[in-house]
């Protein structure tokens, strides 16, 4: 879980500083769209780095959901018997690992149809990412997955950046303050990064 | 005071169990918790019922033997043990919730006792140090640095009471197995037997059937010996060591 957890958290930050790109112009997003196809060249062919990231990400992916499901099942036997006197438990964000996990692994899916095949995508032109991004977040719909997705993934990442230190063993009681205010940090900024994109064009700033 | 008490009743292991209402009278805020059953159980043995069973020893919060979820926590509102937790606590007229330790593997053997023998097997596993007996050696033999000891100490604190288990929302005992990894790992003498401690009570714990740690942090909260929530981690950093070691 940490492994995976940290390796897809390294991704999302390139991610997201890749999609402030948007605020430059069409010329700059696309470029920068283009220029990702092209890393590692001449060594490697055109997009071999972008499949290989897929790759890899989609190893992490696979390997975060089996081991989520193997805990959880652990987790729900080793306690079968609920308390009759109820209590709130833990934070938000610890509560909602299992669901928030599941909605952001939803998004995914709809994310990859959206903007990388286009199929769900109203204008979905392919090697024109800056238009696409335009079109789907003038829809109410577009606008409302991704807000609710990057909330969730907010969420997930404050939880599960601390608990990834944790189970690496990088936690200590002097430690404890700055590892929760880093993952608190990472948490902010990231949805905030995302939230700006979907924001702008809502706002038209980005058109 | 006079309180309603809700309280877990379960006759054997097997049978099955229910909450059930009881009605005393005439408690001190003086009294401990335990003293508080015991008024109970006076009076249900004088109606020719059979008393609330709870496990109970010291009654000095030293032992812990005591143990039960009081509304939903661990020992009660208080952190402290169950004996040591008093009634000035509650208010004249409450409604009080009290539940046996809920956990696979801590089955209810009547009432509000579990059997936590769980915990002796992980101890078994490799809580402990291999040493020659015989006459107790100079206390100097062995120079000890005072952080080393400290920390040792505030794990040594651990008295073995489930609460953490009782706490954990996945019914983990990753606290409790990381108090003792952590009191023998930090002193010379739990050195030789350090990797193969960790492994070995890790692998314990995970057969008894408890959960696997998700860091919710209920463990540490509900510890009425302290023991902190990144001790945890580092029992994940021996294992890791030891793992690479093996």
């Amino acid at each position: 879980m940490a492994v995976t957890g940290l390796a897809m958290l390294l991704y999302l930050i390139a991610h997201m500083l890749g999609n402030l790109k948007v605020f430059f112009g069409p010329d700059e997003m696309n470029g920068y769209a283009h220029w990702l196809r092209t890393i590692g060249e001449p060594v490697l062919h055109h997009e071999w780095f972008l499949w290989i990231v897929r790759f890899g990400l989609l190893a992490a992916v696979v390997l975060h959901g089996v081991s989520a499901y193997q805990l959880s099942r652990r987790d729900l036997a080793a306690r079968p018997v609920k308390y009759a006197h109820a209590r709130r438990r833990a934070s938000y964000a610890t509560r909602t690992m299992r669901w928030g996990g599941v909605i952001v692994a939803l998004f995914v899916v709809w994310h990859l149809l959206d903007l990388t095949t286009g199929t769900v995508n109203p204008r979905g032109e392919s090697g024109h990412p800056y238009e696409n991004i335009v079109a789907t977040f003038d829809t109410w719909y577009g606008d409302t997955i991704y807000i609710v997705a990057m909330l969730a993934v907010g969420l997930h990442i404050r939880h599960g950046f601390w608990s990834a230190a944790q189970t690496l063993g990088a936690g200590s009681p002097g430690r404890a303050r700055a590892l929760k205010a880093t993952a608190n940090i990472l948490a902010l900024v990231l949805t905030a990064g995302f939230l700006s994109v979907p924001l702008a064009v809502m706002t038209g700033v980005v058109s | 005071m006079r309180l309603t008490l809700r309280i877990w009743r379960q006759p054997d292991a097997e049978a099955p169990g229910a909450m059930r209402t009881y009605e005393v009278e005439d408690i001190s805020p003086d009294m401990s918790f335990l003293e508080m059953l015991d008024t109970l159980n006076e009076a249900l043995i004088l109606q020719g019922e059979e008393p609330v069973a709870f496990d109970h020893d010291c009654r000095e919060g030293i032992c812990g033997a005591c143990g039960m979820v009081i509304n939903g926590q661990a020992h009660g509102p208080e952190r402290t043990t169950a004996c040591q937790l008093h009634m000035r606590h509650f208010a004249d007229g409450d409604t009080i919730d009290v539940e046996p330790w809920r956990a696979a593997a801590f089955p209810v053997v009547r009432d509000l006792m579990v059997d936590r023998s769980a915990f002796d097997r992980i101890i078994e596993a490799g809580g402990y140090v291999t040493a020659p007996t015989g006459s107790a050696p100079e206390a100097h033999a062995t120079p000890v640095p005072k952080p080393d000891a400290d920390t040792a100490f505030a794990h040594a604190e651990c008295i073995g009471c489930g609460a953490c288990v009782a706490a954990c929302p996945n019914g983990s005992a990753m606290l409790f197995t990381s108090a003792k990894v952590n009191h023998l790992g930090s002193l010379p003498q739990g050195a030789p037997e350090r990797d193969t401690r960790v492994l070995d009570m890790v692998d314990q714990m995970d057969a008894e059937g408890f959960g696997g740690c998700t860091l919710a942090g209920e463990c540490a909260t509900a510890c009425p010996k302290g023991i902190p929530l990144p001790s945890i981690s580092a029992m994940n950093r021996e294992f890791l060591r030891a793992s690479r070691r093996r």
